[in-house]
């Protein structure tokens, strides 16, 4: 009995209050005073952790600002380094609040594992990475050569698929451990290798030695989106996560960005830059959230055209071009609905 | 009564074995039930999906596992054969050498026995791999080892005879925009394999042949040579057909070990049946299975040059007489 008076109270102050009613993962964070987030062991540019120890990448930013808006600290981020085994069962357990950690969104694993996908942070793709020396430009040339391939769980399935729907011919060379891989490749015993593009960007920048000799081809032939997973069952979580993404984006196209946003804060006359950095609406009222979320995580990591840049951009150690995750008015995919 | 207590009391023993190998079976199904994979081998008749490199018979991704599994045991079967032959007569050269007159070669045959086999296998296949497709040409800059044979970082490439509708033809290799086409190649990871199996199982046999022939009393020699038997015909005809009666239950050993080792093949990309398994549970899931299947064709090849081995040293045993 008097545990319902307090239930009906509490909601009572809360519509008082004005805020929305955040869900239980999220009221879970608040109470822990930390956001518990899943990335990998290390992936360069992804979720990988410096000299220093702090965790950077592409991922990990994803989490800083899920930790800005919720928490209103970019820092209040508990790290859970995962491997590809462990990452489910530590999502499924509650281990984690959102396992952001290059994760490719399949159906299965959106449908059928207790899990959902809240979107995602940047589409990957196998590609090819061959020595600029043979002078191809496309993956489609290269019938009869000698491709090295890393075993893996799909790798060389989609090398096959690949070959078969261009009906042309490699000899497949696969290697269990990634350093032999990588010797016979640099050694010149396979003409090609083909692995995860963003990995291939890595390798070329990190291991082959002369970057410039080395070259990633442009054809993609897998469909890998990356993106942030959460738990089943906390619509109100997964739509706060999926937001989250959404406002990245937006604050890009609008030009906003972690340098210009408090002058633009005080200045803009755009009902939308306005509406987004909470000087007009409250956006983030249906989410749970106050109306300054965003201008904190854009303080905090920027939009998402600066992360992308900062971690794996142009001028990164990646070095990977913006391509299909470019903004819809750049010719790529990474498109938001209206933020109102 | 003594007897009939015996008898209970194994049947007891293998019913109680035979009892815990059902009840793990039946948990490791439903484990695997659980995660979605149905136990069984009914997936070896599944379409692979994936490429083979180097493959002795056709295989293409649209073959099945089953089909994979047979390119992968006659890879092994055809790297360790190769190997033990190699081996039997670097190892026996070798052995030889070390009971030599001429220092210099006993002691240089001594030197190799103890430099390669105390080194381990997987670093002496990783360094011959290393060094092969290291050293070796681009296929556009290979070798010529005579007509139509060239050996390069993609293998040594060599005319082959093929079936066509014009009957047996000698199919030469030709050098396309990449590397050699037609004909047949030794890859260089078949190479490495080979090559390292053959300086590691060597040593042991020198060793294993060194013993051998000491073990024959000295007399025999002395007695031959009093005989007028010059040094080649007393090795040849005195002692090492005494020699062998106790070399080939330990050469076996290492045969038996070398068919193993060759599941070291992993590490440099050679195809042989522990990478084809490999491959295969990463992509079906049915890790038990695949296990079983690794474990049950190294017993078979084993229990084979085992009987192989034994079945030589028993008519050896009775043409001489026994001990």
């Amino acid at each position: 009995m008097n545990k319902s008076l307090i239930a009906i109270a509490t909601m009572v102050a809360a519509m008082l209050s004005g805020t929305a009613h955040a869900g239980k993962t999220t009221d879970a964070i608040r109470e822990r005073g930390q956001l518990a987030c899943g990335v990998s062991t290390g992936v360069a540019g992804f979720s990988a952790a410096d000299s220093k120890g702090e965790w950077r990448g592409l991922d990990v930013d994803l989490c800083r600002a899920l930790a800005a808006a919720v928490l209103k600290d970019p820092t209040k981020v508990r790290w859970s380094p995962l491997t590809s085994q462990q990452r489910f069962t530590a999502l499924q357990s509650g281990e984690i609040d959102v396992l952001s950690r290059n994760t490719t969104w399949t159906l299965g694993r959106d449908a059928g594992q207790g899990l959902v996908y809240a979107g995602y942070m940047f589409i990957d793709g196998q590609g090819f990475l061959v020595p600029s020396r043979l002078r191809i430009t496309s993956a489609k040339q290269l019938n009869g050569a000698e491709v090295c391939v890393q075993t893996g769980t799909t790798t060389e399935k989609n090398l096959a698929e690949f070959a078969r729907a261009n009906k042309i011919q490699f000899k497949t060379l696969m290697f269990e451990n990634l350093r032999a891989v990588l010797k016979a490749f640099f050694s010149g015993r396979c003409q090609a290798f083909t692995a995860d593009a963003s990995a291939l960007a890595s390798i070329r920048a990190n291991d082959s030695g002369k970057p410039e000799d080395y070259m990633v081809l442009p054809d993609r032939i897998s469909k890998e989106p990356l993106g942030p997973v959460v738990r089943r069952g906390d619509e109100d979580w997964f739509a706060l996560v999926r937001w989250t993404i959404f406002a990245l984006l937006e604050a890009e196209e609008r030009g906003i960005t972690q340098a210009n946003v408090d002058e633009l804060r005080k200045t803009t006359d755009d009902p939308a830059v306005q509406r987004l950095l909470g000087v007009s609406e409250e956006v983030g009222k249906p989410l749970g959230l106050d109306k300054e979320w965003v201008y904190r995580m854009l303080k905090a990591v920027g939009n998402y055209g600066e992360i992308f840049e900062r971690n794996v951009g142009p001028n990164s150690l990646l070095q990977l071009p913006r391509g299909i995750n470019a903004l819809p008015r750049d010719g790529g995919v990474m498109y938001s609905p209206p933020l109102r | 009564m003594m007897r009939w207590r015996n008898w209970s009391l194994q049947c007891l023993v293998v019913g109680g074995v035979l009892l815990a190998l059902y009840g793990l079976a039946s948990i490791v199904a439903a484990k695997m039930r659980g995660l979605g994979v149905e136990p069984g081998f009914g997936f070896l008749w599944q379409r692979a999906g994936f490429d083979i490199g180097d493959a002795l018979i056709a295989f293409d991704a649209s073959d099945t596992y089953g089909r994979a599994f047979l390119v992968g045991l006659l890879n092994t079967v055809s790297v360790a054969s190769v190997a033990i032959v190699a081996s039997l007569l670097l190892g026996g050269a070798l052995g030889l050498g070390q009971l030599a007159r001429n220092r210099l070669l006993a002691r240089l045959c001594e030197a190799y026995v103890e430099l390669f086999r105390n080194v381990p296998l997987l670093l002496q296949v990783l360094i011959v791999y290393v060094l092969l497709i290291g050293r070796l040409p681009l296929p556009h800059e290979a070798w010529s080892l005579g007509p139509d044979v060239w050996l390069s970082k993609s293998g040594l490439a060599l005319p082959w005879p093929v079936f066509t509708d014009a009957g047996l033809v000698l199919e030469r290799p030709v050098l396309g925009r990449f590397t050699f086409s037609g004909g047949a190649v030794l890859t260089p990871e078949f190479m490495a394999v080979a090559a390292a199996l053959t300086l590691f199982t060597a040593a042991y046999i020198a060793e294993v042949v060194r013993g051998s022939v000491q073990a024959v009393s000295k007399r025999q020699s002395e007695a031959a040579l009093a005989l007028g038997l010059n040094d080649a015909q007393t090795l040849r005809f005195v002692i090492v057909p005494q020699a062998l009666r106790s070399m080939i239950p330990p050469l076996a050993n290492q045969l038996l070990n070398l068919i193993k080792n060759s599941s070291l093949a992993v590490a440099v990309g050679y195809p042989d049946l522990v990478a084809v398994a490999d491959t295969t549970l990463n992509q079906s899931g049915h890790a038990v299975e695949c296990i079983a299947i690794i474990m049950a064709v190294y017993l078979f090849l084993s229990l084979v040059t085992a009987a192989i081995m034994n079945s030589w040293h028993g008519r050896l045993l009775r043409q001489q007489g026994g001990y």
